[in-house]
Parts: structure tokens; C-alpha cells; sequence
């Protein structure tokens, strides 16, 4: 009992008790944080990701300044009824470029991590505008302003290049080109294979309607990609991990 | 600090700190409670040996069970694809003209198409197959592309003037504010609701069967090969009030549907066809 009797000393010396305190959280922390940047089997490597494009990078803002994250993740958990219902479990590879990641489990709306391409553009339009057109039963607010905010993207390069500073790789084509990629996402007529090539698999459309580029744009563009750049028909991910 | 010493009352040794006169007794723990914490941590090193826990440089160990979620998941899908491999063998092979509607597998695709169409088609046609503006009704008898099991399971793999399905159905009605004047469009409003008993040789009548007519038909019952609505019922799926169709006659509609044959399994797409069939409309 002699060395159990010593924690005395401790508990009668409050800086003592401080500093040991603060070296076994250390300790803890070390232990639980630190592998976490050297584990190689973390994040898995996936063909197919891609930092965001410039309209999906300003249509994530706008996801996540009104709050869209409150009420719908983007995290489909390995369970056998989510995967049946949103399609093929999350990989971490896949939320690689979020700053900050939306992952969570509090499914108020549907989860949303593999929207892309399941709606038509017009079915998103319409259901931002008026949720209950479509779905009756939804407890979604309208978001029918998206349509007469407009966006201009002049700052849009900078919103890319902070990205890289967190460690996004955009590129410095992509950075330099970050305007007109932005523009001519929203511009189905517009000369749009360069920003396709700089950014696969990203869907090009007129998504509001109007002429007038919005945030409504931005938001369908994002959504619509959400999900879309892991081919899992080729792709097999490894059970054990 | 003042040495432990034994309270006479109790028997039981104090911790020998005394304030104003007040002493604490040492009461150790109850010796359950001791050897209970005792068998949880030996637990805790037993869990983290079985199942995956401890991080090495680059890695973690694995768990002697072998145990992952990934793993977990895949055998359960596994294994309810195992139990339902007859019937799944049977429906993928089964000619859908021919499947009979009181057999079991039909019964079998009708309860997993209620599924599918639950968690993919209710968010555009409703949870109850309702449909909405611009999303058509699934439980009436009124098909744009046709209404058989077959036709269904057309629409729902291929999917309907989407970019993704080279196969898609397709048709474009043409933008008609860009031929006929605004007091034309007016008049075909005003002839529209007079199809089922028309006067062809009324104003409307001309301008319906000159601009309307080769995709809608000479009665204007509308044409299943290219998706052209029947426009003499009272079913209108964009709406029936003269902005709607001022709208749709000016602008044209452009309905799309995505081409499930890319997200949804084969037996998948055949159940969820199965099942709209059975909803009440199918032919």
C-alpha cells in the first residue's frame, strides 16, 4: 500500500496535482490522437476524388451557411438499412477535400451524401423552392430566396486558394482559371470542356432557369455531385478495415 | 497532519486529518464493488485483444476475433441476399409479360418494389404514387409511355430524357411562343377543354390540327411512342389553368427522370415495375 499512500502528496500540493493532471491527459491524448496522422489504413486511397469545383465550392458554403447540415449529414453509416436506402456505406476518402466535413448521424432530413444525380435538376429546383410541392409529408422550409441572391464569383479564387492553405490541392490552373470554371458551370451553352476536364464528372446546367448566375446554381450544382465521384462498379473497398 | 489512530466507537481506523474536532473515518470501498472495478478492467484488456483497438506506427491491431464493421455489414447484406436468392434468380429470369399476378413471385416483387419505390420514386411521385405538378400520377390509368410491365421497366431503368442513359426516352415538344402569336395561344386555350366533343373547323380547331395534332394526334389522345399526353382526359400534369398552359405551350415542359438501371439492381428495377403495375393503373 506504500506507493498507493503517496497520491497524499498529490492531492495536497494543488500545482502538483495540475501538472501531473496535465501529463496523463497528455499522455491519453498522445495515444488517441497522434497514430492518427501516421495510420496508413485512416483513408484508404480512391480514384475518382476531386476538390470541389468552383460553383460546388461556393454551393457548400451556401449548404453550410443555412444550415442544411442541421437536419441532413453526409455520412451513410455501414448498416445494412442505410446502405439499402442511400446506396453504398461512406468512405473517408470521400469527404477528404470538406473543410469542415458534415458527417453525423441525426437524421431529421435524409442523409445526403449520395444526392448527386438521384433528382433531376429540376426536381431540386423545385424542391428548394417549395418542399411540399414535391414531398407533402417533408417539414422543410423554403428556400425560394437562393433565387434572387445572385453571385458574381470574384472571389471565388480566393475562397480556393484559403482551400489550399488548408491543404486542398487545388492546382494553380485550376486557381487561375477559378472564375471562368465558376461562370461557365452555370452556362450549359458556355465552352465548358476545359472546366470538365480540370473538374470530372461535373454537371453542367442552367440549374434555376435564369439567366442570372445564383446561389440557387451553386446549391443545385453541389448537390448534384454529391456522392458521384466514386465509381464503385470498379471499386472495391477492403471488408477488414 | 495527525497519525491514524483507531475510533473507539466504530472500531475503524481514521484517514488522520481532523478539523475543529471532526475526524473521517477510512471506510474502504465494499469489497463487491472493489472486485467488480477489478473484473471490468481486466475486461477492458481482455475487449481491446479480441477487437480492434490498439494504434502501432502505421497501423492497429486487428482484434484476435477478426471483427470489422465493414465486414459486419457485407456478411448481413450476405446474408439476406442469400435467403432471397431463389426467389431474386426468379424474377431476373422471368419474362414480365408473362409474370402471372397471382403467383408468389409476383407477390414477392410486388412487397420488394413497395420498398424501392419508398426509399427512390416517392420523393417525385409521392409516397402514396400520387404523384405531383409535373411528376405523373402512378395509380391511374393514364400512361405517357405506356402502361404495361414491360414499358414501366422501360421507363424505370432507362429513364426519361435524362443525360446519363444513352437508351432514355426521349421527345422535345418545341418552345410554341416562338411560333404561334400570343392571341393564338389564347385561342388553342380556349379550344383545349372542347377536345373530347370539338369543332374542328373553329379557330382552335385549325391551329390544333396544324400545330399539335402530329404529336398529339388528330383527336389530340396524345401518342405513347413519343410521350405525348392525351389531351382530351381531364388529367393535365403540369395543370390545367390558363397560366400552366400558357406556360406550357409557350415554354414546353421537359420532364426528367434518371435511368434507375444505373443505381438500382435488375431485380431491383423488375420489382419496383412489378409493383407500380399492381398500383391499379397497369395495363
Amino acid at each position: 500500500m506504500a506507493l498507493i499512500d503517496k497520491h497524499v502528496i498529490l492531492e495536497r500540493s494543488p500545482t502538483l496535482l495540475l501538472a501531473f493532471s496535465l501529463s496523463v491527459v497528455t499522455i491519453g491524448g498522445i495515444v488517441e490522437i497522434a497514430p492518427l496522422f501516421w495510420l496508413e489504413n485512416t483513408i484508404e486511397e480512391v480514384e475518382g476524388m476531386r476538390p470541389y469545383s468552383p460553383l460546388e465550392l461556393a454551393g457548400r458554403d451556401i449548404y453550410i451557411r443555412d444550415g442544411c447540415y442541421v437536419c441532413h449529414s453526409q455520412m451513410i453509416r455501414p448498416m445494412r438499412d442505410e446502405v439499402e436506402r442511400y446506396g453504398h456505406y461512406s468512405l473517408a476518402a470521400e469527404s477528404m477535400y470538406d473543410h469542415p466535413f458534415q458527417w453525423g448521424s441525426k437524421r431529421t432530413g435524409p442523409d445526403l451524401a449520395r444526392v448527386g444525380g438521384r433528382y433531376s435538376d429540376d426536381w431540386h429546383l423545385v424542391h428548394l423552392i417549395d418542399p411540399q410541392s414535391v414531398v407533402p409529408e417533408s417539414i422543410m422550409p423554403s428556400y425560394a430566396f437562393l433565387m434572387e441572391a445572385s453571385l458574381s464569383g470574384e472571389r471565388i479564387g480566393d475562397l480556393m486558394s484559403t482551400h489550399r492553405f488548408v491543404g486542398v490541392p487545388y492546382t494553380d490552373e485550376q486557381i487561375d482559371n477559378a472564375y471562368q470554371d465558376f461562370r461557365v458551370q452555370a452556362d450549359p451553352d458556355g465552352d465548358w470542356d476545359d472546366m470538365v476536364e480540370r473538374y470530372p464528372n461535373a454537371v453542367v446546367g442552367n440549374f434555376d432557369g435564369q439567366d442570372e448566375l445564383t446561389e440557387m446554381d451553386a446549391l443545385i450544382a453541389y448537390l448534384q455531385m454529391m456522392g458521384t465521384l466514386v465509381d464503385f462498379s470498379t471499386f472495391v473497398p477492403d471488408d477488414s478495415r | 497532519m495527525d497519525e491514524p489512530r483507531v475510533d473507539e466507537l466504530t472500531g475503524r481506523p481514521t484517514m488522520g486529518h481532523e478539523f475543529d474536532g471532526i475526524e473521517e473515518l477510512n471506510t474502504p470501498m465494499p469489497r463487491w464493488w472493489l472486485w467488480t472495478f477489478y473484473l471490468t478492467i481486466i475486461w477492458g484488456i481482455g475487449y481491446t485483444i479480441a477487437f480492434p483497438a490498439w494504434p502501432t506506427i502505421s497501423g492497429a491491431t486487428a482484434g484476435l476475433l477478426g471483427y470489422s464493421t465493414r465486414g459486419e455489414v457485407s456478411a448481413d447484406i450476405a446474408a439476406h441476399e442469400a435467403a432471397n436468392a431463389a426467389l431474386v434468380t426468379e424474377l431476373n429470369a422471368v419474362d414480365l409479360a408473362a409474370l402471372d399476378a397471382q403467383s408468389d413471385l409476383h407477390r414477392y416483387a410486388v412487397a420488394r418494389g413497395a420498398s424501392v419505390f419508398r426509399a427512390q420514386c416517392s420523393q417525385c411521385h409521392g409516397s402514396g404514387a400520387a404523384g405531383a405538378i409535373g411528376y405523373p400520377n402512378l395509380l391511374d390509368n393514364d400512361w405517357l409511355w405506356g402502361g404495361s410491365l414491360e414499358e414501366i421497366a422501360y421507363s424505370v431503368r432507362h429513364g426519361i430524357r435524362n443525360e446519363t442513359d444513352f437508351d432514355a426516352r426521349y421527345s422535345e415538344m418545341p418552345a410554341f411562343g416562338d411560333i404561334l402569336a400570343r392571341e393564338e395561344i389564347e385561342t388553342l386555350i380556349e379550344f383545349l377543354p372542347t377536345l373530347a366533343d370539338a369543332d374542328w373547323d373553329s379557330a382552335g380547331g385549325v391551329l390544333f390540327t396544324d400545330n399539335c395534332a402530329a404529336c398529339h394526334g388528330d383527336q389530340g389522345l396524345g401518342d405513347r411512342s413519343l410521350g405525348a399526353p392525351n389531351l382530351a382526359d381531364a388529367i393535365w400534369l403540369y395543370g390545367s389553368d390558363d397560366e400552366s398552359l400558357t406556360e406550357t405551350i409557350a415554354n414546353a415542359r421537359f420532364g426528367v427522370m434518371p435511368a434507375w438501371g444505373q443505381r438500382l439492381t435488375e431485380e431491383d428495377v423488375r420489382a419496383v415495375s412489378a409493383y407500380v403495375h399492381a398500383l391499379g393503373g397497369g395495363e
